[in-house]
């Protein structure tokens, strides 16, 4: 699908500030080149893309093996069980928000999965498909076309798959810019301890 | 398990050699190049037949690039099977691997860089006196056999005292060893337990509990492994001067040195001797490994989050982490610079190499995650302050109550002169490799 391309035309720098100048009190919207990225940087198994007001991300769109809409289906339960039964068990990458979706195009059904993260996905590609293994995820992506069968000890080929079939924003806004989940929760938490403490002095 | 007999024994045991010699070859023609292979096949150490007990420790390890596998007569369908880093070649990956700006390829020394690097061959000693000899040897073996040349050589010894092993800054360095499965070693207290050979060696089960695709010939590749190998310059006279610029007193200059590296200079680490060193603690090898980040130091109060231990082993505070052991050899070249006296700009450093079983996971992941990643550990600006690429624009860390301290635009204390991939064949591949007979 989305397959990276090389630009021919310059690419203007990102008109919005990067991660280290960001001011989170101000929403931010980021227009973003064709390919993904304003510059070609490799990663050790495809480009890497620039972290952006919504952070770090994909949507992956496969079509799916005629007959597993149903059992696509049933890992949503899977999922829910999982993350109950721990609620950890995703921590390593460093999710906002994930969003699995089945649509169909004709007499076709697509499966998109979109994340939200706070890790660029070439650098945890390995540690994603370790936990992907370990809680059951992975059966959902052996549903797709495509998917390699030796995805579990070949790692390469599972990156293969996502970057033929990553689709880059061309738009990503955030309300509160570059802000990772780690420092939301650190937030909320002090928020708390700092009520608890007025609590005490009254 | 591990068929001993037939791995080379570079990744499993240390021959007792102090000094080396590491020689750059390319083969102008494969009958010449296997030739030369046939004629050193004999000298091969095993990993059965090298340990501390031998005493004569004249053993010799080879290793190839991709394009030297190409140079030996291995044909095009089984070279394409082999993992895209490796055919590709260090010096390509510059971008993935953070060897950028004077780290870059470009500035390499001895024909590393280059597609005719095609062999490495270690000449391992007892001494500097055996080491001469064993290079005599080598050099009459060479002429004999024209159309193998030398490209490049390093000497390499290990500098006093000698009581310890170090390097040029003065670190106690082989303190954390991953330890393989099946070779009857026992991991120290506080290290990880033992490691599935799958994770260093072609042909056996890895932490998956499966086992990875073999390229093809598999007679050519199991039992082998991958190298990374690099050569790093210390600049000695840079990292004693930001010492004595960073501490007013000798003590102070230690704890600089160690909150750089995360370990005192004895080997004690900052996590479990946060203020003063304990050099018994560093020499104890019951003891100076036996400690974790998460639970004992969070924060990085004892040993700052950056610093090059806790970026080359993160320990609890990283998943998966049982897929991200490599096994490290190597050792100083260049005369020591006494203490007090001022750069001499004559070059020395450590030649080093990391041994694993994929050097896209494993080796690769290190250098673009851990050690390169301005952004590890979410520090923002800051790089390894050992190893990374540093170009004085980068800055460390050091967590402190009640404010931390931030010591801006760190020096490069060290240089990457020169780097490569190599496979480390078992016993039968060379033998295979040596009885082929296509090619020139």
């Amino acid at each position: 699908m989305a397959a990276p391309v090389l630009p021919s035309d310059p690419i203007e720098p990102p008109a919005v500030a990067t991660p280290r100048t960001a001011d989170w009190t101000k929403p931010a919207a980021m227009a973003i080149p064709k390919e993904g990225y304003f510059k070609l940087e490799r990663g050790r198994y495809g480009p890497l893309y620039p972290r952006t007001p919504a952070c770090h991300g994909f949507t992956l769109i496969a079509k799916i093996k005629p007959g597993r809409e149903e059992a696509i289906r049933a890992h949503g339960k899977t999922i829910e069980k999982a993350v109950a039964d721990m609620p950890d068990a995703l921590a390593s990458l460093k999710l906002h928000y994930l969003r699995w979706v089945l649509f169909d195009i004709g007499k076709e059904t697509y499966f998109m999965y979109q994340g939200i993260f706070d890790t660029d996905f070439d650098r945890y590609t390995e540690d994603a498909v370790a936990l992907f293994t370990k809680y059951g995820i992975n059966t959902v992506f052996e549903n797709l076309e495509g998917f390699p069968e030796d995805w579990k000890t070949n790692p390469p080929s599972f990156s293969k798959f996502v970057a033929e079939h990553q689709c880059p924003s061309f738009l990503e806004y955030g309300e509160y810019p570059y802000v990772t989940a780690d420092e939301i929760k650190k937030a909320l938490k002090l928020k708390a301890a700092f009520s608890a403490m007025l609590d005490l002095m009254q | 398990m591990l068929e001993f007999d037939d791995i080379q024994h570079f990744l499993i045991t240390r021959p007792p050699a102090l000094a080396a010699r590491y020689e750059f070859l390319t083969f102008r023609e494969s009958v010449a190049g296997r030739a030369w292979l046939t004629g050193i096949l004999d000298k091969v150490g095993t990993a059965k037949a090298v340990g501390s007990s031998q005493p004569d420790a004249r053993w010799v390890t080879v290793a190839f690039t991709w394009s030297g596998l190409r140079a030996l007569g291995i044909d095009e369908a089984s070279l394409a099977t082999f993992p895209e880093e490796f055919r590709q070649g260090m010096a390509a990956r510059a971008e993935i691997l953070g060897t950028t700006g004077a780290n870059h390829p470009d500035h390499w020394v001895g024909g590393l860089a280059s597609s005719d690097l095609h062999a490495i061959v270690v000449l391992f000693a007892r001494d500097v006196t055996q080491r001469e000899r064993s290079k005599k040897e080598h050099e009459k073996f060479l002429v004999q056999r024209a159309g193998v040349e030398v490209l490049s050589a390093l000497d390499l010894e290990a500098i006093p005292p000698f009581n310890y092993v170090h390097e040029h800054f003065g670190y106690h360095d082989r303190l954390s060893q991953p330890v393989i499965e099946g070779c009857g070693v026992e991991p120290t207290p506080g290290s990880a337990p033992p490691i599935k050979p799958g994770e260093f060696f072609l042909g056996y089960l890895d932490e998956t509990g499966l086992q990875p695709p073999l390229p093809e010939p598999q007679i050519l590749t199991r039992n082998g492994s991958y190298l990374a190998y690099f050569r790093l310059q210390e600049h000695v006279g840079r990292f004693r001067d930001f010492l004595r610029e960073h501490g007013n007193t000798p003590e102070e200059q230690e704890l600089v040195a160690a909150k750089l590296m995360g370990r005192w200079r004895s080997g004690a680490p900052l996590v479990l001797a946060p203020e003063q060193d304990d050099p018994d603690l560093g020499r104890d090898m019951q003891r100076n490994n036996n400690f974790d980040y998460g639970k004992m130091d969070p924060y990085g109060y004892a040993c700052p989050l950056g610093a090059h231990i806790r970026r080359m082993n993160p320990r609890d505070t990283a998943p998966n982490m049982q897929r991200r052991k490599m096994i490290r050899r190597g050792g100083t070249y260049g005369p020591p610079l006494p203490e007090g006296a001022p750069e001499d700009g004559v070059e020395r450093g450590i030649a080093a190499f990391i041994g694993c079983a994929s050097l896209v996971r494993q080796f690769e992941f290190a250098m673009n995650v851990w050690v390169n990643d301005p952004n590890f550990h979410e520090l923002g600006n800051e790089r390894d302050p050992i190893f990374g690429t540093q170009d004085g624009t980068f800055d460390m860390t050091i967590p402190k109550r009640p404010i931390r301290k931030k010591m801006k635009g760190l020096p490069a204390f060290t240089s990457v002169r020169g780097g490569a991939y190599f496979f480390l064949p078992g016993m039968s591949a060379l033998r295979y490799l040596a009885s082929l007979t296509s090619g020139r």
